[in-house]
């Protein structure tokens, strides 16, 4: 039991690993022994993680269960993970979304050993990075997300589709979109890469507490440059990263072709857990290690915020491709966290001002909730695009029309999770967004009222494809015959259930994981 | 006395040479276990003299001396340091694993196996050598068989005129270098050609300006630094498989590491005076490497310009003359060259079945070829420098020596793990996956056994390195505070 | 001058062995049937020059440097090295010679040889100008005729003729100037004429220049380099074969002993003058050797280049620069003995000389192609054979005396020779025969020839990696001049 206390964080993050090991030597035939396999591993780091989040005292400061290993000692890195608040919820949502995310896979038929392996490996590497107390480590971990993502969306992503480029290259959709995925990804992570070498070069250590001090206790010049220049262009460098990641407009075009793209699960994981990466990336590096660069510049990311929010909601209004529209509606979601952390920047570091201060707390405490209730509900919709898709092998609403009665149950459980996307009162969307909306209003007015504008083209967007999928006149093609649409099965069902049950707590009872997350927040900034 | 564990390192292969050659040219199974059987060994010595290598005490370790010529200060100087092991320990690796990849040559196996193993004898040779004169002798050995196995053996289209090419280039290459160091010879008074001799000869600070470039330029050819290394993507081409495997993976090493051993140890204010242009080519390198190789059409060639590429990193990393920027170059010179091995290996797995290497003609490998699908995939993210593989472990600390000395470099450096990344994933996309023309449809063979032992070696090695850096790094770490004492504590 | 000491006797003893034994086979050759004479002559040849070889190492070897004979011999280490040499290279010729028709069966060739070899081991040890004079003369008669004794064949009387009158007039010339020497100091002996040349003077350019004539022949220098490519190609190839090994060391002996003994005092002035000559020498052979297409010819330009690259020692007016240059000449003529005698070997099976007929000789014959890459990659200056350490041990001598500029040449010069050296390569390892069924067509090799490129072979190798020993007789050799 000790042991388990002592490493229950580096057993969180190897224990994938550890499974895909094991699955590697299963013979690849055995199909249902690997689906099986795979769940129960990933369940382990889950119960660990609720483990952690019991064990977890929300009213102690600083990063808990710490633990450190000597890494690359050549140049001062070292495995050094830890948690806090906001770092546990990220935990828990990964922890959560990846058994579902497996059971969700069990419909894919190619390749089920290769596929397993990659979402195993792609959770440590999500796991890494919002555990790691190291910057090194941090990006060691960001970087490996993305190859297993990468094959995901190449190798079992949709099959339809080609792209034209520059008028005469042809490309599949799916490699189209992963390829651009891991480019534009790894273009924006070259200015991260950059600057944490810099910083190494800078003070001789990685590790990220001793950096929050060193980095702001910085004065003179760097490297023949005034500080204040150097900690712009990083600040920029760290943005851009991030940025890319949450996706901020306009860093988001990649967006929509890889969650497109994507095989069902893997669009779950990717806006489920790798778009908080960016978010979690803002919280932790941009804004204790920036916060005067932050706070000069907090009103570009929440301009850039507004605009994501804004524009994800009326391009979401316009799609016709039910995936695609869920893409977008990532987009717009994020803008909120995004704001929600851009009013936080806006006020700043030992602001005098009680009223902004406490604004400020409720802005991150929403963002973060935001991250975790995005999590869920976009989980839970690219779900059910999947369930619809493979039964009628077409995700253009048009098509659709009319199946609320030819599958109630189905439609009962998207008309739920739809409105906790939307935002509607008694489910987890509206405290998320009220908090940041609250939080934000007294700092940043006009932008907050802007956004205001997307929240209703969210609703908009949302009525209009429950609408056209489960509303209005039967569409006959889906009711007789050979396409005769089926019901959501158990399987199913049980991917959808805990999404469904936490989001109605969260919505009806928010505290148990506002405690934690305030506590941190306000640790945090 | 101790067991002469390096001599037997450096004379294994050419022993094995005589020994096959002895054989007749019909058996040809028996002419390819001795020849395991010799590399086998060169790997297990080569794994104990790097594991016992002793890193707090550092220094040269298994030292031998033999007088060869008193008269002018040559001996048969053996020894490594924390730089030579791990490069002795990639020769054998690399042997190994050429040996099991050649496996199915049918074309007069003893010759080539025998040319291959004096190769081999010469790379291990330069890097024991403590004695300039040996260095050289060694080092030409290294060479001239190259010229052969291209010519010989390798693709038909451009064996003779790459082949040629190379063998000057190089040939040229190291003559400059030993006119350089012959007058180090007699400009240190010493009349010794022991190189821990020569590194505490003091030269005059313009003296060494002046022979710096010739002799660090001169190995330089061989590692492939730019303008100078239009011989090598040809040559690479032009190889059969286990000598690409060699030529890139160990061969250039063999030019950067004598540049640093020659050059930079034995004439340190020349290197400081000359860092600039070095850093200067060397980023040619990395980024018009990247560039050109994200053009070419031809499977190989895409990695043999990803080669010239990446021996920039190695070179840049010499040119930082920081501790962290020299400790990245070491590790960046055994990393490349398992790297390298191993995509050299894929590369003529997939041309020995398809015939061709035209990327546009290729496609659906993985089906056939699963395990060298992944092995290339590994390979190729090692290339672009992921995090939790060896290119990583080793291009960060170079980074962050380019940090030390000129951000910007750094800076416009960092553009090449963009292309890096593009090209290589295109290319994995291309050849791997996809659907596989019709051409070859039922016609692509499985790969044999001794490849896929090859294949995973190289991988398991990539992968170990990635995730524990504390394998190399220290060793690496004990050779450059070496070089760094010679440096004068820079 | 020194009276006459019985034990000087030992200094000539190579010689009178060398008489005895081309006597003996005169007398002999009359008393044995046809079939068996051309083995006979030969084994008889070859096995008395060893026997010579070991009887003079283990009797005759000098200790301190002796004039002798009235002044006209020099019985020291720089002789007798050379000696030891020429004996060699005359008893591997020997064994070449066995098998060319019309030459293995006449006993008067290796009588020739024989005097050849006597005439070279006197001008090895020459001490006197009129001695020196006598003794190229015995060397260069014999050979004339050696080099046109295939008389039915029309090259072969052309490179004899050819050689005879370029020989001849260079002779001439080089008499000429010994007689101004005598006239300017009234002494024929070398080693008393340094006294009259203590300064620079115009005349004593001159002289050494009329000198260098004739011996620039002798070694092939340039511009005195011209008769070699066709005596060589017109000759028979063992002749050929000792015609650039040792006659050129002969040569090489002479320059290095009447330069360091005669015209110290100008020794910057010859140094340019024989640097600017290496450097031609050098240059010019190797650029035309590119464009050859017969391999005896092209071995003849490569030739011509080598002698350019020992010069180079000469240049560097130093003892490692003498002893670079005697080791150079050890490593050479091992080297192309070899490649002639791979030459003569192939050219009795094949019929031809041209390069083209070499494509594919590495499965004609994979040990004779083998045999041929050690000799070739040694003339390229490639390690573990002996051109290597001699051209780096060159070079050294000459960056040593400052000729950093000569060194590069060589460099140079050394890439240029690797091209053509690894085009031969290519040609007997990578092309084919026509109709490509080399099993069908080997060749042959018989005893003689066998064992005599073993040894070769192996000497260079050895030479190569165990070159210590070697470089200390040539060191050896070398103090005897400074």
């Amino acid at each position: 039991m000790n042991f388990l206390s002592s490493h229950l964080l580096t057993l969180i993050l190897f224990f994938p690993v550890l499974a895909a090991l094991v699955i590697l030597f299963l013979p690849k035939d055995e199909v249902k022994a690997i689906r099986w396999t795979a769940l129960v591993a990933s369940l382990v780091p889950f119960g660990l993680s609720v483990l952690l989040w019991m064990r977890f005292d929300s009213s102690a400061s600083g990063f808990q269960f710490v633990e450190q290993y000597p890494w690359y000692e050549a140049i001062h890195s070292t495995l050094h993970v830890g948690v806090d608040g906001l770092s546990l919820t990220m935990v828990l949502l990964t922890t959560l979304l990846t058994p579902l995310a497996i059971l969700a896979s069990f419909s894919i038929k190619e390749r089920v050993k290769a596929y397993m392996i990659l979402f195993l490996l792609l959770e440590t590497g999500m796991l890494g990075v919002f555990l790691a107390l190291d910057l090194l480590i941090f990006f060691v971990f960001w970087e490996i997300g993305l190859v297993p993502m990468y094959f995901l969306i190449n190798q079992w992503g949709s099959e339809k589709g080609e792209r034209v480029l520059w008028g005469k290259v042809k490309m599949q959709a799916r490699n189209y979109a992963s390829l651009k995925f891991m480019i534009y990804t790894m273009a924006g992570s070259l200015g991260l890469l950059l600057a944490i070498q810099m910083l190494g070069v800078l003070f001789q250590t990685y590790d990220l507490p001793s950096l929050y001090l060193k980095w702001n206790a910085l004065e003179g010049t760097v490297m023949g440059l005034p500080v204040a220049t150097v900690k712009a262009i990083a600040f920029w460098a760290f943005v851009v990263a991030f940025a890319v990641k949450v996706p901020v407009w306009p860093f988001h075009t990649w967006l929509p072709d890889a969650h497109t793209e994507a095989p069902t699960a893997g669009s779950m994981i990717l806006a489920g857990v790798l778009l908080k990466l960016g978010a979690y990336g803002f919280l932790r590096l941009v804004l204790p290690l920036y916060p005067a660069e932050a706070q000069r510049f907090a009103g570009a990311l929440a301009f850039l915020a507004v605009m994501a929010i804004v524009f994800g909601a009326f391009a979401s209004y316009g799609q016709t491709d039910f995936k695609r529209l869920v893409a977008y509606s990532s987009v717009n979601h994020m803008g909120i966290v995004l704001l929600g952390i851009a009013a936080a920047a806006k006020v700043g570091l030992n602001n005098p001002d009680v009223a902004l201060n406490l604004s400020k707390n409720i802005a991150l405490n929403g963002a973060v909730l935001q991250m975790f209730n995005h999590g869920l509900s976009a989980a839970g919709m690219f779900f059910l695009v999947g369930v619809i898709y493979e039964r009628t092998h077409t995700r253009n609403l048009n098509d659709f029309g009319g199946l609320f009665p030819l599958v109630p149950i189905y439609g009962g459980i998207l008309l739920f999770t739809s409105m906790a996307s939307l935002g509607l009162p008694g489910l987890n969307g509206f405290v998320s967004e009220f908090l940041v909306v609250r939080g934000a209003w007294p700092i940043l007015t006009v932008y907050t009222a802007i956004a205001m504008l997307g929240l209703l083209f969210t609703g908009a967007y949302i009525l209009k494809s429950i609408k056209q999928v489960l509303h209005g006149p039967l569409n006959e093609h889906w009711a007789h015959g050979e396409h005769r649409l089926t019901e959501i099965n158990v399987r199913e069902i049980v991917v959808m259930a805990p999404l469904m049950v936490l989001m109605l707590m969260i919505g009806i009872w928010p505290a148990w994981i506002l405690d934690v997350i305030n506590k941190a927040v306000m640790m945090l900034f | 006395m101790q067991f002469p564990i390096l001599s037997v390192i450096v004379f294994t292969p050419m022993a094995a040479a005589m020994l096959i050659l002895l054989i007749k040219s019909e058996r040809k199974n028996e002419i390819r276990v001795t020849a395991l059987a010799a590399a086998s060994l060169a790997l297990l010595l080569s794994l104990w003299v790097y594991f016992s290598y002793d890193k707090a005490a550092a220094g040269y370790q298994f030292v031998e001396k033999y007088n060869w010529m008193p008269m002018l200060g040559i001996s048969l100087h053996l020894g490594v340091d924390g730089m030579s092991a791990p490069l002795v320990l990639l020769t054998g690796v690399v042997m190994f694993t050429g040996v099991l990849i050649s496996w199915g040559l049918d074309d007069r196996p003893r010759e080539f196996f025998a040319f291959l193993f004096i190769l081999a004898s010469g790379v291990f040779g330069v890097f024991a050598s403590l004695d300039l004169f040996m260095l050289f002798f060694f080092y030409e050995i290294a060479v001239f068989p190259m010229y052969l196995l291209i010519s010989i053996w390798g693709w038909i289209k451009t064996r003779e005129y790459a082949a040629m090419k190379l063998t000057l280039y190089l040939f040229i290459g190291s003559v400059v270098s030993l006119i350089g160091a012959l007058v180090m010879y007699w400009q240190s008074g010493l009349h010794t050609f022991d190189m821990l001799a020569l590194e505490q000869a003091a030269f005059s600070p313009g003296f060494q300006k002046l022979w710096f470039p010739f002799v660090f330029f001169g190995f330089a050819v061989l590692g492939g630094i730019f303008p100078f290394h239009n011989w090598s993507p040809d040559g690479h081409v032009a190889a059969p498989t286990a000598v690409s495997m060699f030529h890139a993976g160990v061969l250039m090493k063999l030019g950067a590491f004598a540049a640093l051993r020659v050059g930079i140890m034995l004439l340190p204010e020349g290197a400081k005076s000359w860092s600039w242009l070095i850093m200067g080519l060397a980023l040619v390198n990395i980024v018009y490497g990247a560039f050109i190789a994200m053009v070419q059409t031809d499977f190989k060639y895409v990695i043999g310009f990803s080669s010239v590429s990446h021996m920039g990193l190695v070179m840049m990393g010499f040119s930082t003359l920081t501790r962290v920027g020299l400790t990245g170059a070491g590790v960046q010179m055994f990393s490349h060259g398992v790297m390298t091995a191993l995509f050299f290996a894929a590369v003529g797995m997939v041309y020995d079945r398809a015939h061709t290497r035209d990327i546009p003609r290729l496609g659906g490998m993985v089906k056939p070829m699963p395990l060298v699908a992944v092995a290339f995939i590994i390979g190729g993210l090692v290339s672009m420098g992921m995090p939790g593989f060896s290119g990583f472990v080793a291009e960060f600390p170079i980074f962050m020596g380019i940090w030390q000395v000129r951000p910007l470099v750094a800076i416009i450096a960092a553009i090449s793990i963009i292309v890096t990344a593009a090209y290589i994933m295109l290319v994995i996309r291309r050849v791997f996956f996809g659907s596989m023309p019709a051409e070859f449809e039922g016609h692509i063979g499985p790969v044999a056994v001794q490849d896929k032992v090859a294949l995973v070696f190289l991988c398991v090695i990539m992968i170990g390195l990635g995730l524990f850096p504390s394998l190399m790094v220290p060793w690496v770490q004990t050779g450059v505070q070496h070089l760094l004492s010679l440096l004068g504590g820079a | 001058m020194t009276a006459f000491v019985p034990s000087n006797i030992l200094a000539i003893l190579p010689e009178i062995l060398l008489l005895s034994l081309g006597v003996l086979v005169l007398v002999l050759d009359p008393f044995w049937k046809e079939e068996n004479r051309r083995l006979n002559l030969g084994w008889l040849t070859a096995g008395g020059l060893l026997v010579v070889l070991a009887v003079s190492l283990a009797l005759a070897r000098p200790s301190a440097p002796v004039l002798v004979f009235g002044g006209m011999l020099r019985y020291d280490l720089l002789g007798f090295a050379f000696k030891m040499l020429f004996i060699f290279g005359a008893a591997i010729t020997a064994l070449f010679m066995m098998d060319v028709e019309q030459v293995g069966r006449r006993a008067e060739a290796y009588l020739l040889l024989l005097v050849a070899a006597l005439g070279m081991s006197l001008m090895a040890s020459a001490a006197d100008l009129v001695m020196l004079y006598l003794a190229i003369e015995t060397t260069s008669i014999p050979l004339y005729i050696l080099a046109g004794f295939l008389t039915g064949d029309e090259r072969s009387t052309e490179s004899g003729f050819k050689y005879l009158l370029f020989g001849a007039l260079t002779s001439a010339v080089m008499l000429y100037g010994f007689s101004l020497l005598y006239g300017f100091s009234g002494e024929t002996s070398l080693y008393a004429l340094a006294a009259s040349f203590p300064t620079f003077s115009l005349l004593a350019l001159g002289t050494i220049f009329l000198v260098l004539v004739g011996l620039s022949f002798k070694v092939s220098l340039f511009p005195f380099h011209f008769w070699a490519p066709d005596v060589y190609e017109g000759a028979p190839t063992p002749v050929a074969g000792f015609l650039s090994t040792a006659s050129k060391a002969a040569g090489f002996a002479v320059i290095l002993r009447l330069f360091t003994v005669v015209f110290p005092s100008l020794s910057a002035n010859w140094s340019l003058i024989l640097a600017v000559l290496a450097t031609l020498t050098m240059t010019v052979g190797n650029l035309i050797a590119l464009a050859q297409k017969n391999i005896k010819r092209l071995l003849a330009y490569s030739s011509i280049a080598h002698a350019g690259y020992a010069m180079i020692g000469v240049v560097a007016f130093s003892q490692l620069g003498a002893a670079s240059t005697v080791f150079y000449l050890i490593a050479y003529i091992l080297t192309n003995l070899a490649a002639f005698g791979i030459v003569t070997a192939f050219g009795h099976v094949a019929g031809s000389d041209d390069v083209k007929a070499y494509y594919g000789l590495s499965r004609r014959a994979p040990t004779l192609a083998l045999m041929m890459m050690v000799a070739f990659l040694s003339l390229a200056g490639m390690p573990p054979f002996g051109g290597f350490v001699a051209k780096v041990f060159v070079f050294a001598a000459a960056i040593e005396q400052g000729w950093v500029w000569l060194a590069v040449v060589g460099v140079l010069n050394s890439i240029i020779g690797l091209y053509y050296y690894m085009t031969v390569l290519k040609y007997v390892y990578l092309y084919r025969m026509e109709g490509e069924e080399e099993e069908k067509h080997p060749i042959p090799l018989s005893r003689p020839y066998a064992i005599a490129l073993t040894v070769l072979t192996i000497g260079i190798i050895a030479v190569g990696v165990i070159f210590a020993p070697w470089f200390g007789i040539a060191t050896g050799a070398a103090m005897n001049l400074f």
